[in-house]
């Protein structure tokens, strides 16, 4: 074979591998979606984060603005310190805005939902969100069930 | 008895001789790399062989084994009404490890094989002999230009053979089955992490590339030079490398999501 | 007599328990062609390669151009290598590029020369061989003489000291094997080389050599010129000579006596 056609065919594996990897970044994993990663920070704290993760989204009415960063524990608080990395183009929470932690679905992952309140000055890149809802853990609620239950029997 | 532990024995150094060999051949090829890279036609001629050839089986069968995927995925899926998740389902399994290993496997056995049996017949029509007592080190010449190219090669065929079963999984499960097109894409990117998952699966392929070229040249430079022997060594090639790299990708699996 | 150009003192060597070689004094003369003649199997091509380096012997002393070539350090012996070409009993050309590019392989690869003069360089070594219009086929192609003197042409490419010959004529019909005696004698005397042929094909070896040396069970039974060989008085010169089915060398392979075989308690 001629080594023009050889040099050719190998430019197209090399460039189709390559196309193949940009691909897997892209349009596969989560890499686009970091891609510049500008973005504004915001902490809070909550006493449970149930099954949250790095990577969990973070909502607004259901629309996803960001995602969780980092999640660390404070030893002076006793409580979960979560930040979150919220893109650019939502700026301008209220400060009072509120923190919970859901779950999607009865088997989904558990996530953030962000609920604004009516303050006039709005929180800045490393802002701590002051209002937080824990997870709310299904040993915990079935233990309160049975309890309200126990006594609603009493009382009658 | 005796003889049986003479044997175990025999078998044993064996093994060691041969690994010990395999070693040295190893850093004989490594430190031919640096005089390879100069003359980068030599290595453009390897990957049209090792590369190029081996493109065809690694596109049908990432095609095909996507498509299975995402049939046996959306069947499983769609009892826990979960059917969105079929493009994390594909792509995790794709990525991580079917793409390395299976294209490894078929690698080994569309070019592993081929370069034992050409090194072999090489060395048994006595062309690495005459390229010696031509003063041409058959290594730099012959070895090394294979071993870069196989090296080369191994991550681009696994990141091909995972970008198309990505395709065959989304032909199937978005085409065929009613999957939801933007759910099938943004579940897949939301829970694919690129450090985590893809450059983890490209360095499985790195590694894997490296141990399938190593295998397949030693193979066929330490084959008897005979008919037989080398017919032996292709078939140890498939055989070894197929073992080396399931084995390996246990290790590396263990090491890299084990956490 | 002048300096010899290879000179082999006690040669030791072993291939696993055997003895290939057990004591063997030689010595190749500049410029006349040697032949080292002897049967299948007593290691003569194993000779060429110990003389190129790529054997090691147990013992004794290898001297190239005055060089030890055992105790020769690789870059050392990659340059003695470039004074000495090798013809291959199986030619051993590289089979995936065609004529041409095998006669001018030792070229590029050692020389820096600019591609019109290669082109002239491997056209007149073809030409030598009466192969230039086969330039462009691929080895797989050409018939085992051609291949032969392809190898040959590609042997001299670099215009070598010493050409070695490991069993040129062996498998060859008629007219090729009078095509190679040939080209061997006139190369070797139009280019002023120093020829060593390994063969046990007795009456073309001694057609062109102007010194022998008789090899067997690892040592040199007889050497001199081939007058004198042919009127050797030993038994194993005369038998190997002459092809003579028994002799010295025994028709039977040692084995039990026959008749104790035959009639014996079936150990076997």
């Amino acid at each position: 074979m001629n080594s023009r056609t050889v040099e050719i065919w190998v430019g197209i594996f090399t460039a189709a591998g390559v196309a193949a990897l940009f691909m897997l970044a892209m349009q596969v994993s989560n890499l686009s979606s970091i891609g510049g990663t500008a973005g504004y920070v915001l902490t809070a704290t909550f006493e449970n984060i149930g099954g949250l993760k790095e990577r969990s989204p973070v909502t607004v009415s259901g629309v996803r603005v960001g995602r969780v960063e980092s999640i660390n524990y404070d030893l002076e608080s006793f409580e979960a310190v979560v930040s979150m990395k919220i893109n650019d183009d939502y700026q301008g929470f209220p400060e009072d805005t509120s923190a919970s932690i859901f779950t999607a679905g009865l088997l989904g992952e558990q996530y953030i939902a962000l609920e604004p309140g009516g303050s006039l000055d709005n929180l800045k890149d490393g802002g701590r969100i002051q209002l937080t809802q824990s997870a709310l853990v299904m040993e915990q609620i079935i233990g309160q069930f049975l309890f309200s239950m126990s006594s609603d029997e009493k009382q009658e | 008895m005796l003889d049986a532990l003479q044997r175990l024995g025999q078998i044993t150094l064996q093994f060691f001789q041969r690994l010990g060999r395999g070693n040295l051949f190893l850093l004989q090829t490594l430190a031919s790399l640096p005089g390879t890279i100069l003359r980068p036609g030599l290595v453009v001629k390897q990957m049209y062989s090792v590369g190029v050839l081996t493109l065809v089986i690694i596109v049908v069968s990432g095609l095909f084994v996507g498509m299975v995927m995402g049939l046996q995925g959306y069947n499983t899926l769609v009892d826990f009404g979960a059917e969105e998740s079929l493009g994390v389902l594909v792509a995790l399994s794709l990525v991580r490890e079917l793409g390395p290993v299976v294209a490894a496997l078929l690698f080994a056995g569309r070019a592993g094989s081929a370069l034992s049996a050409e090194i072999g017949l090489m060395k048994a029509t006595e062309q690495l002999s005459g390229m010696e007592m031509m003063a041409v080190d058959p290594v730099q010449r012959v070895i090394a230009p294979r071993f870069l190219a196989a090296f080369l090669s191994m991550p681009l065929l696994a990141a091909i053979f995972s970008a198309v079963g990505v395709y065959g999984g989304h032909l199937v499960g978005v085409g065929l089955l009613g999957v939801d097109d933007g759910a099938f894409w943004a579940q897949m990117q939301d829970k694919v992490d690129f450090h985590e998952d893809i450059l983890n699966g490209v360095i499985k392929s790195i590694v894997f590339g490296f141990i399938a070229g190593w295998i397949a040249l030693f193979e066929g430079y330490d084959a008897v030079p005979t008919a037989e022997g080398v017919s032996r060594a292709t078939t140890q090639t498939v055989v070894h490398t197929a073992l080396a790299v399931l084995g390996l990708d246990f290790v590396l699996t263990a090491l890299m999501f084990g956490d | 007599m002048a300096e010899p150009v290879v000179q082999i003192r006690d040669l030791r060597f072993a291939r696993g328990e055997r003895m290939i070689f057990d004591g063997v004094d030689l010595d190749i003369r500049p410029g006349g062609v040697t032949a080292i003649m002897g049967p299948s199997g007593t290691g003569k091509t194993t000779l060429l390669k110990l003389i190129g380096g790529q054997l090691q012997p147990l013992s004794g002393s290898i001297r190239v151009h005055g060089e030890e070539v055992p105790g020769l350090a690789r870059a050392a012996l990659y340059r003695l290598r470039r004074r000495i070409g090798m013809l291959f009993q199986s030619g051993a050309l590289l089979t995936d590029i065609n004529v041409f590019d095998n006669v001018a392989y030792p070229i590029r690869e050692h020389t820096g020369l600019p591609e019109t003069l290669v082109r002239d360089l491997v056209l007149m070594k073809l030409e030598a061989v009466g192969l230039r219009g086969a330039a462009q086929l691929m080895p797989s192609e050409l018939s085992g003489g051609m291949s032969r003197r392809v190898a040959l042409a590609r042997a001299i490419a670099l215009d070598p000291d010493i050409v070695m010959y490991d069993e040129p004529f062996t498998g060859q019909d008629p007219i090729s094997m009078g095509v190679l005696v040939k080209l061997i004698r006139e190369l070797n005397n139009a280019l002023g080389m120093t020829s060593v042929v390994v063969s046990h094909d007795v009456r073309e070896a001694t057609a062109i050599a102007d010194y022998a040396y008789l090899l067997s069970d690892g040592k040199v039974v007889d050497h001199g010129t081939p007058d004198e060989l042919w009127g050797s008085r030993s038994d194993w010169s005369q038998q190997f000579l002459n092809g003579q089915p028994d002799g010295p060398v025994a028709f039977h392979y040692p084995a039990p006596d026959f008749r104790d075989d035959l009639l014996g308690s079936g150990r076997c």
